[in-house]
């Protein structure tokens, strides 16, 4: 599997972008996290699995409790702020392919 | 499977390269870059002027439903060979960023397909990350206003 793909899919999510948001200024129980959300608890804990899986998120046996913080490393590189523009792009070509499509039946 | 658009950014250097392979025959995809009612379908703006030659230039004008105009940017064309190149710069108007530089390569793979190859040069390093961003920190930023909705409303 590629990771790098991984990395892109985990933050194309919008509660994804947002937990690492919220994680940006401390580190957090997945409780004390998903308590920041209206989605129902499994849902939060597989965003929170999807980003630990792609080493954006690090777990650490707190007591009783798992924290979860940033992966500093992982967020310093530039390919994962990538995606975003990327897909920006990639919605403007779409949209000048189906235009020139469109175009082109017209006028054969 | 591949994605059609790829975005080649290396780390410590300020340009970048956007490839993208489009289902189109190749004069199909360069008009969409020199008609200004078709560039102003897909790039959802008004197009002031847009004469593609060298020494022409362009300038787009966005407004919002209330006629405010809230995009403006506007470049000078430096070579346009057609069905091949287009040298241009691009710059935002009162948005802070220098001017940059644009390589437009178009090319044909076959007769219904084409692929164009952008590469476009920023002032510094820190510019250009900061382009790159600025999508990222968008929807940063809509996470963020979502995540203080959310809490005004639980409160």
């Amino acid at each position: 599997m590629n990771l790098r793909r991984d990395v892109f899919q985990a933050i194309a999510d919008p509660t994804r972008r947002a937990i690492l948001m919220l994680l940006a200024a401390q580190s957090m129980s997945a409780g004390a996290i998903a308590a920041n959300f209206d989605t129902a608890r499994p849902t939060v804990s597989k965003h929170l699995q999807i980003l630990t899986e792609c080493e954006l998120l690090k777990q650490e046996q707190n007591g009783r409790e798992i924290y979860y913080h940033l992966n500093p490393h992982k967020m310093k590189e530039i390919a994962d702020f990538i995606e975003p523009f990327r897909q920006m792009w990639d919605e403007r070509f779409n949209k000048l392919e189906a235009i020139m499509k469109n175009y082109q039946s017209k006028n054969k | 499977m591949e994605p059609k658009t790829k975005v080649h950014a290396e780390e410590g250097k300020q340009d970048l390269l956007i490839t993208r392979t489009f289902d189109l025959p190749l004069d199909l995809l360069f008009k969409a870059y020199i008609e200004p009612e078709i560039v102003a379908q897909w790039m959802g703006t008004k197009v002031v002027k847009l004469d593609v030659q060298p020494h022409g230039g362009y300038q787009f004008e966005t407004s919002d439903d209330k006629g405010n105009v809230v995009f403006k940017a506007n470049g000078t064309i430096h070579e346009c060979t057609e069905n091949k190149r287009i040298v241009r710069t691009f710059e935002m108007e009162n948005a802070g960023f220098p001017v940059q530089l644009e390589f437009l390569e178009f090319e044909s793979l076959d007769d219904n397909r084409s692929k164009l190859s952008m590469q476009i040069v920023y002032r510094s390093i820190a510019d250009r990350d900061q382009m790159l961003k600025l999508p990222f920190e968008y929807g940063l930023n809509m996470a963020h206003n979502r995540i203080q909705e959310l809490l005004a409303t639980s409160k």
